[in-house]
């Protein structure tokens, strides 16, 4: 009886995260398998899987997927590596630790848009961005750096969003390693390199895993950088999958490939997904 | 000269002066070992002996060999840490292991000084687990066999036992015993635990407030405290302190008077004059019920039979409560008055700055 009730009180909340769920996927596979153009109303003909096929076929399709492998791994190398880094560096205590500390951190309060114009329009523009003015300070030429290196400039923009959550966990997990523990190496004879190498890179372990997982999530799905600053190009030199399947939906109408391509990206986030469980998963059930 | 050398050590922090002149001379060989109650120093001095901690001030040798701003790991010291520490991503041989691979000390040298520590430690079966699967005594092992591995001059002590059950604490005590007479190396230990410091010791440094009380073996200050504080430290249950009515001379005796009582108290065995008001200090162990004719009368206020032997709380006429030692099967019961009868030669007497003015009996004689 009692439990009953419980089910009958929760299931309006259950069935409505439910429908969240169910009725968009739904759609979209519904969608991948029409012939669905906006351009073109009325002809919503079954057509099977020829949308997946267009989308595969598409030119930008395998840069579309190496852009957003190459920017997955390099963001998630650089955030790790440097997080590590920088938090090990400000673990110490020092003159200004506290203001340092917050300056590391805020990048990760701006939004990814103004983060992507601000690294646009005031960093990396070749007339009066930061970087040009000291290229020419050392009379060299500027670089054009979201038309020569587009994927290079998005990767530094989303590093530059996503090194302060990492070193939010690191600094965090820093604060809990045993001092007792540092104290016997250093009675062992271990300078500040072996402490760092045997103790705290094994005590980090856990929870750069957890910085890997949770940053995948989102670098799978990286949008608002690309759209604001070089917006795909040139040609399809920073397109990933995300920004792919946005082109077909709305610069080409066609919702049926669209689908089909969201449809491929929950693929390929479980492809991922998988591999990078049976990488660093295991370091979370120690 | 002795071997370990600490001279007028200074340690302030901020605010605090934790180490205020400690001068202490250890030779080679002897387990000493620093007691105190919290926030004595007694973990300051080890720390700044082992380089965890720099000295403000004073210095320490070893060895004949400076070693007041030698780096920790130069030292020639190997510590036991009080939550072990040992480092858990590495195995047991490893962790053995670490202060002689750091010193990129031979493979084969490295391997035959793991096997032989670990077979005198009884972790040769355990060599391949990490720390985190073991039981607080293995861990324990662990962590002296890190020590003795490298063969230090001085091993430390950070109260390593605190983390044991009490069974386990009695066992590790003996261990440790055993292992100072095997190997011999001087060994510094502290505790708050006054009986691991009586059991353990050559040697015992009472420190109190950032400076040394007393140093000395367990039954020299058992027997003859310097200061009340010594005194108190020392013996469980604490030694009975008793403030007297009056004491009056009398040639070359003292009549201490305490309510109707007057016991009688050589003057050979005091030192200098007779101070103003006198705390007579008798421990329970010294004090025995007796039928009549006893020294103190007192009501029996509770009894805690403890098996081997019972403490009786005796509240005296003056409102103070007093105890004292009785045989395990004893009748006497709750609210019954008692004569009590104190031991002369243990009785201790301290003048009225807490320091003592009386001698034990021996020495007396030899004035």
């Amino acid at each position: 009886m009692k439990r009953s009730i419980t089910r009958l009180l929760m299931a309006p909340s259950v069935l409505l995260l439910l429908a969240w769920m169910l009725v968009p996927l739904s759609m979209t596979i519904y969608f991948s398998t029409i012939n669905y153009n906006l351009l073109y109303p009325g002809r919503n003909n079954f057509v099977g899987w020829m949308n997946f096929e267009f989308f595969i076929t598409d030119p930008g399709f395998w840069i579309a997927i190496s852009n957003t492998l190459i920017l997955l791994i390099s963001v998630l190398l650089i955030t790790v590596v440097l997080g590590v880094a920088l938090s090990a560096l400000i673990d110490k205590p020092f003159f200004g630790r506290n203001v340092v500390r917050v300056l590391l951190i805020s990048p990760f309060f701006i939004m990814p848009t103004v983060n992507a114009l601000i690294w646009k329009n005031m960093m990396m523009n070749p007339v009066y961005g930061i970087f040009a003015w000291i290229s020419q300070s050392f009379g060299l030429e500027p670089i054009d750096w979201l038309s020569d290196y587009p994927l290079m400039s998005i990767i530094i923009m989303v590093s530059w969003q996503w090194l302060p959550f990492a070193i939010l966990v690191f600094v965090t997990a820093l604060q809990s390693q045993d001092t007792e523990q540092k104290e016997a190496a250093q009675m062992d004879g271990a300078n500040g390199w072996h402490i760092f190498r045997y103790l705290t890179v094994p005590h980090l372990a856990r929870p750069i895993a957890v910085v890997v997982m949770i940053e995948t999530i989102f670098l799978l799905a990286v949008f608002a950088e690309i759209y604001v600053s070089t917006g795909g190009g040139p040609g399809y030199d920073s397109t990933n999958i995300a920004y792919l399947i946005y082109n077909q939906a709305l610069l080409q109408y066609d919702v049926g490939v669209a689908s089909a391509g969201g449809l491929f990206a929950v693929l390929l986030a479980n492809i991922v997904a998988f591999f990078l469980i049976r990488a660093v998963g295991k370091n979370l059930t120690v | 000269m002795a071997y370990l050398n600490i001279t007028d050590l200074q340690k302030h922090y901020d605010n605090y002066h934790a180490l205020r002149g400690i001068n202490l001379a250890i030779e080679e060989g002897e387990f000493i070992v620093f007691v105190g109650p919290s926030g004595c120093g007694k973990s300051t001095l080890l720390r700044t002996i082992a380089g965890l901690e720099s000295s403000t001030g004073g210095n320490i040798e070893l060895d004949g060999r400076d070693i007041t701003e030698l780096a920790s790991s130069k030292r020639d010291l190997a510590m036991v840490f009080q939550s072990y520490a040992l480092y858990p991503h590495m195995s047991v041989a490893d962790n053995l292991s670490f202060a002689l691979r750091l010193a990129k000390e031979e493979q084969s040298v490295i391997d035959e000084k793991v096997k032989s520590v670990s077979a005198s430690l009884q972790l040769d079966k355990l060599l391949e687990r990490k720390p985190k699967e073991l039981s607080g005594g293995q861990r324990q092992r662990v962590a002296i066999g890190r020590a003795i591995v490298r063969q230090p001059k001085v091993f430390l002590f950070d109260e390593p036992l605190s983390n044991l059950d009490a069974a386990l604490r009695v066992q590790m005590r003996l261990e440790l015993a055993r292992l100072h007479k095997k190997l011999g190396t001087t060994m510094i230990y502290v505790t708050h635990d006054q009986i691991e410091a009586m059991t353990l010791a050559d040697r015992v440094v009472i420190l109190n407030a950032g400076q040394i009380e007393q140093v000395g073996t367990p039954l020299e200050l058992y027997r003859s405290p310097n200061s009340r504080f010594v005194a108190e430290f020392i013996g469980t249950p604490k030694m009975n302190l008793i403030a007297l009515d009056n004491v009056v001379r009398e040639s070359n005796t003292l009549h201490l008077k305490l309510l109707n009582a007057s016991i009688d108290f050589p003057v050979a065995r005091t030192r200098g004059p007779l101070p103003d008001s006198v705390v007579m200090g008798v421990r329970p162990e010294h004090m025995h019920i007796v039928e009549s004719g006893g020294d103190i009368i007192g009501k029996v206020e509770l009894i805690e039979h403890l098996g081997s032997e019972a403490y009786t709380h005796v509240r005296l006429a003056n409102n103070q409560t007093i105890i004292v030692k009785a045989p395990a099967r004893t009748t006497i019961k709750d609210g019954e008055e008692i004569h009590i009868s104190l031991e002369r030669e243990e009785v201790i007497l301290f003048n009225q700055n807490d320091r003592v003015f009386s001698v034990i009996a021996e020495e007396a004689c030899h004035d």
